[in-house]
């Protein structure tokens, strides 16, 4: 079985926010309708949106880092928003893990918000129905798009590669690995809802250099002379020899 | 949570008109085993008539809370998963029931369908109020856990929301069947109604303390470490990732202060318990004439429980409020 998902590095997402202008740019010109903004030139500007990047400050001053956090829909596996629904508009897509909503099928009640601890579901103002991330449904399978293209959009957008996108049910797919060698969590696992979009941590990059790896022992750079040219019959060895 | 009107008038208002359908069909069955003088046909007809009345209105208010209220029908598809899929079906159904219990009773249509052990007849109104009963009480059930069944509202994941629900919707209903026997000159029916509605009262208020004490002390499953996956100890949004408002803070938060919200506590108990335990005692206790008073103790009730059930909203702490802290 199949399960989509994004693994977002946080350990190199720096905040820029493009793949929140990329999402709703891409999910307010499809076919599902556009996601509606109130007073977007004005005082209290109000809107849809899929995604959302917060940022934390992590520690006390001076010592403090910042974490940039992308939020969208997790797709969890065992989501508590669908069951809740009670019409169906809610649902999850057997084959691929997506968790959608059927945007003529739901009465706008917001029961499943309530029901979602993540707070990633937004009622569209205008269009008075349940929204959220779709995980660009409408890219993924477009075979409009070259291949290469079919990814979500804020994928796409995300220039320091924080956003990974594959199927976390394949062992050897690049998300997988991530997880797997670079300590992919989930958030508040507390719930038992399983999030399949997972968080890669802050790591400290750190590299240790000997002073034989600036200096090279076998020829220091500072002698600064012809190597002797070894016979025919012996041995020749890179940087030890002239050929 | 912030608390939305349609779904406070919603819950007070079925609830109020269930509890006085199981007021009435008790009078009727009491009346029909000879411990109550029974109560007439005009006047359970009329009675069910009121909690028509009560349901109809609730119904209405509910459709206020939906975005595309002309879908409605959908949502008896999902009773199979949904509290709140069962509690479309089941409101419809005991307004129903409601409705043929008052036709039968207005209309006198009440031919003996048999006779039980002991000489009682099996009288068809009898048949129906019990559905009625049963019904009444499953809504309860149905309606409370539509909050109930949610684990990420600690304060509302707990049997004693269910309790709640059934006892302050009784309590409300008897004090209501009370003033309305008051007023249909019912008198024979009206210290039976206000001595059970005194009970009801006085446990909703055990009960609903309970549920307070119990809120009081809960601890918190998720937290900010847990909500973002970074495990130290001090960390502060900085940003939520906009300045303006959105859903997201609109429907989680209750915008008011803390101050407010404890006032809040103070006049629900006050005015859903306090004052019409202490009108109907003055029913019971003196010989005034009793209709204006009860109807003054159930109108303080009602006012008390939409209250009560506008903290409840309030009160509960959803997790998704610890992503939205800070505008900047």
């Amino acid at each position: 079985m199949t399960q989509l998902a994004l693994v977002i590095d946080l350990n190199v997402c720096v905040g820029c926010h493009a793949c929140v202008t990329s999402c709703k740019e891409w999910n307010t010109s499809g076919d599902a309708g556009p996601l509606v903004d109130q007073n977007p030139y004005d005082a209290d500007p109000t809107g849809t949106f899929f995604n959302r990047v917060q940022s934390f400050e992590v520690g006390e001053y001076p010592n403090t880092e910042t974490v940039h956090f992308p939020k969208s829909c997790l797709h969890c596996e065992e989501p508590p928003c669908v069951p809740v629904c009670p019409t169906g508009a809610s649902y999850k897509r057997e084959s691929d893990g997506i968790v959608l909503v059927d945007y003529d099928k739901c009465i706008g009640c917001k029961y499943c918000s309530w029901a979602c601890p993540y707070g990633v579901r937004e009622v569209d103002a205008e269009r008075k129905v349940m929204t959220k991330c779709t995980l660009c449904v409408d890219r993924i399978y477009n075979e409009e798009l070259p291949e290469w293209d079919r990814k979500p959009a804020c994928v796409r957008a995300c220039p320091t590669n924080a956003r990974l996108y594959g199927d976390i049910h394949d062992p050897e797919s690049v998300v997988s690995k991530a997880i797997r060698e670079a300590g992919g969590y989930q958030l508040m696992p507390e719930w038992g809802t399983k999030p399949a979009n997972h968080y890669l941590p802050r790591r400290k990059t750190q590299v240790t250099i000997r002073e034989d790896e600036v200096e090279r022992a076998d020829n220091p750079l500072k002698i600064d002379s012809q190597l002797p040219k070894p016979g025919q019959e012996e041995p020749s060895l890179d940087d030890v020899t002239s050929w | 949570m912030h608390p939305a009107f349609s779904v406070i008038f919603l819950t007070t208002l079925i609830g109020a008109g269930q509890g006085l359908f199981l007021a009435l069909f008790g009078a009727e069955s009491l009346g029909l085993l000879g411990v109550l003088p029974a109560p007439g046909s005009e006047f359970l007809a009329l009675g069910s008539l009121i909690a028509l009345i009560f349901l109809v209105l609730g119904l209405v208010a509910s459709f206020f809370h939906l975005g595309r209220p002309e879908r409605a029908w959908r949502t008896a598809t999902k009773w199979r998963t949904s509290w709140l899929s069962r509690e479309v079906i089941v409101l419809p159904a005991f307004m129903g029931v409601v409705f043929l219990y008052g036709v039968a009773h207005w209309f006198g249509f009440n031919p003996p369908l048999g006779t039980l052990a002991g000489g009682y007849p099996v009288l068809p109104t009898v048949l129906l109020g019990a559905l009625g009963a049963l019904l009444a009480i499953v809504l309860y059930i149905t309606t409370a856990m539509i909050y109930a069944c949610i684990k990420f509202l600690q304060e509302w994941h707990s049997p004693l929301t269910v309790v709640n629900y059934t006892v302050l919707g009784a309590a409300s209903g008897f004090t209501l069947a009370a003033a309305y026997a008051a007023w249909a000159g019912a008198a024979g029916l009206v210290n039976f109604l206000v001595t059970v509605a005194i009970v009801l009262t006085v446990l909703g208020l055990a009960t609903r303390a309970a549920s307070l004490v119990r809120n009081s002390r809960i601890k918190a499953k998720s937290t900010l470490q847990t909500a973002i996956g970074v495990k130290h100890p001090k960390i502060q949004q900085k940003s939520q990732g906009f300045m303006g408002g959105s859903f997201n803070t609109r429907e989680f938060f209750h915008h008011v202060s803390a101050a407010f919200l404890r006032g809040m506590k103070w006049v629900f108990l006050l005015a859903a318990f306090v004052i019409p335990a202490i009108l109907l005692l003055v029913v019971l206790a003196t010989r005034v004439d009793p209709t204006g008073v009860l109807i003054a103790a159930f109108v303080t009730q009602y006012l008390g429980l939409i209250a009560e059930r506008w903290f409840f909203f309030a009160q509960a702490n959803h997790p998704q409020n610890i992503y939205y802290q800070s505008v900047a």
